[in-house]
């Protein structure tokens, strides 16, 4: 197997153009499917025998709170890789993933509690899940505080490279230490066989997910670019591409 | 000559073997001792953590309530983030003095491992701090109304669950010890990763006091630790490497 196109993604304007030509690709699908998935998810699926209409927030909530975990991954790897292999793109995607898994840890956090005032009668509580959300939170945050508080980049990206990797391996004791209180979220809907979502809400969420997948690669991708040009905002490459 | 990645330990030019240099272990007791000493010729700073401790614990009977068996409820809770926010105020300094006057720099081009200089450095914060805030735990607990039946269980795990705070804590000072005014940042950054420990710790602590067996939770405090030992020391290096670099 050829690593070229691996290789390749390390110099500044390939990223780029390349995070500029595939930025449509993912964009479009994910405008098409979240659009459907509402359709689908807020029109033709029932109401929940149980809660109603007040469930279809799940639609944003349980894609949001994937993305924000899935974020912590991009970062935490492509802060590994600049760690090892002294690869300032990945850096450049770690920096551009913070905020969108920041973004994604709030809605998570602000949707459930929406959804938490009708069904549990409160908007906060101390549920497992909540809280290790909200350790998520403010661990994006934190690693966002570290990236400002140096005014040399290279330093910056080293530094939050590291605290990344370490919060990537301590992301999951937290959650599995906060799980172990009484619970009262509800369980995995999604694949237990008993009480399995019908198809007609399962499929506008899945459409949902993968919608807000696409859609958050195409952020990154967009955010990408913007961190490049902001790093290389001296090279020539970056004259020439803004004077084109 | 190749460039040292953050990870490796070694360093490229290492340091002739002179006849009777100390060995590693050595050289991790010597800075050890050299730390007890400067602290102890600071003792200004060796106290600030505990009295910050006692000051903590005692503002819960001010604002709750002096009765004791409401506070015996609360006090796993209070002892344990007490401890905590005390174990964080002294980690501002654990690199602080010696990264400013470049003692950290010498460390780090001395051609002996960082990792172990740096455990040696933890141990000694370890010892300054989480040893004495585990043998102030049990009395800021008598003064919570907690049994003394339970005082053993509130030791060792305030004593097993500072190792883990030490150790991660130190990698938190690592990553901000060439900043001005970190210490909001080191809170941010630590604390959040801590969470293992002040939920194992306050469980031990409860099941303590209410005089049941506290030995899984203490297990769970050890485990972390462990492994806090294992990689933690690993990522302190890195994080002091950038700092210097």
């Amino acid at each position: 197997m050829t690593w070229t196109w691996f290789h390749r993604l390390a110099s500044p304007p390939y990223l780029y153009r390349t995070a500029g030509r595939l930025t449509p690709w993912f964009a479009w699908p994910a405008a098409l499917l979240i659009v459907a998935g509402l359709i689908g998810g807020l029109w033709l699926a029932p109401p929940d025998f149980q809660q109603g209409d007040a469930y279809r927030i799940i639609y944003v909530h349980a894609p949001s709170a994937w993305l924000s975990l899935m974020m912590y991954g991009v970062m935490g790897i492509a802060g590994g890789i600049g760690l090892i292999w002294r690869m300032k793109a990945a850096h450049a995607v770690a920096a551009s993933a913070a905020p969108i898994g920041a973004s994604f840890a709030l809605v998570t956090l602000v949707t459930g509690s929406l959804w938490g005032k009708p069904m549990w009668g409160t908007y906060w509580a101390w549920d497992p899940r909540l809280t290790s959300e909200l350790f998520l939170f403010l661990l994006y945050l934190g690693y966002m505080g570290l990236r400002a508080a140096f005014e040399d980049l290279q330093r910056a990206d080293r530094a939050s490279a590291v605290l990344a990797v370490v919060g990537l391996v301590d992301v999951p004791i937290v959650h599995y230490s906060v799980v172990w209180w009484n619970s009262l979220h509800q369980g995995a809907l999604v694949f237990t066989g008993r009480r399995a979502m019908p198809p007609s809400m399962l499929i506008p969420l899945m459409v949902m997910f993968l919608g807000f997948t696409l859609y958050s690669v195409a952020v990154l991708c967009m955010r990408l670019r913007a961190e490049v040009l902001n790093r290389e905002r001296t090279a020539r490459w970056v004259r020439e591409e803004v004077a084109a | 000559m190749p460039e040292v990645g953050a990870w490796s330990a070694p360093l490229p030019a290492a340091a002739p073997e002179r006849a009777g240099a100390p060995s590693a272990l050595g050289v991790a007791r010597l800075m050890l001792e050299r730390d007890l000493r400067l602290a102890f010729r600071k003792a200004s700073q060796l106290i600030q953590p505990l009295a910050f401790f006692v000051i903590v614990t005692t503002l819960f009977p001010l604002a709750v309530t002096p009765s004791l068996a409401e506070l015996r409820r609360i006090a796993p809770g209070v002892v344990w983030a007490a401890a905590l926010l005390s174990s964080l105020l002294a980690l501002e300094f654990l690199f602080r003095d010696d990264a400013q006057d470049g003692t950290l720099e010498q460390f780090a081009l001395s051609g002996r491992a960082l990792t172990g200089l740096l455990v040696a450095k933890t141990a000694a914060h370890w010892l300054l701090t989480g040893l004495p805030l585990a043998l102030m735990a049990p009395v800021a607990g008598a003064a919570l109304g907690v049994p003394e039946a339970a005082m053993p269980g509130i030791l060792a795990s305030v004593a097993l669950g500072t190792v883990t705070l030490s150790l991660i804590g130190a990698v938190g000072a690592a990553l901000t010890m060439g900043l001005r005014r970190s210490g909001a940042l080191l809170s941010l950054l630590t604390l959040p990763l801590v969470i293992p420990v002040l939920i194992f710790g306050a469980r031990a602590t409860q099941l303590a006091i209410k005089g049941e067996s506290y030995s899984a939770p203490l297990m769970l405090l050890a485990a972390l630790a462990v492994l806090a030992t294992t990689l933690a020391p690993l990522a302190a290096t890195a994080a002091v490497r950038i700092n210097l670099e």
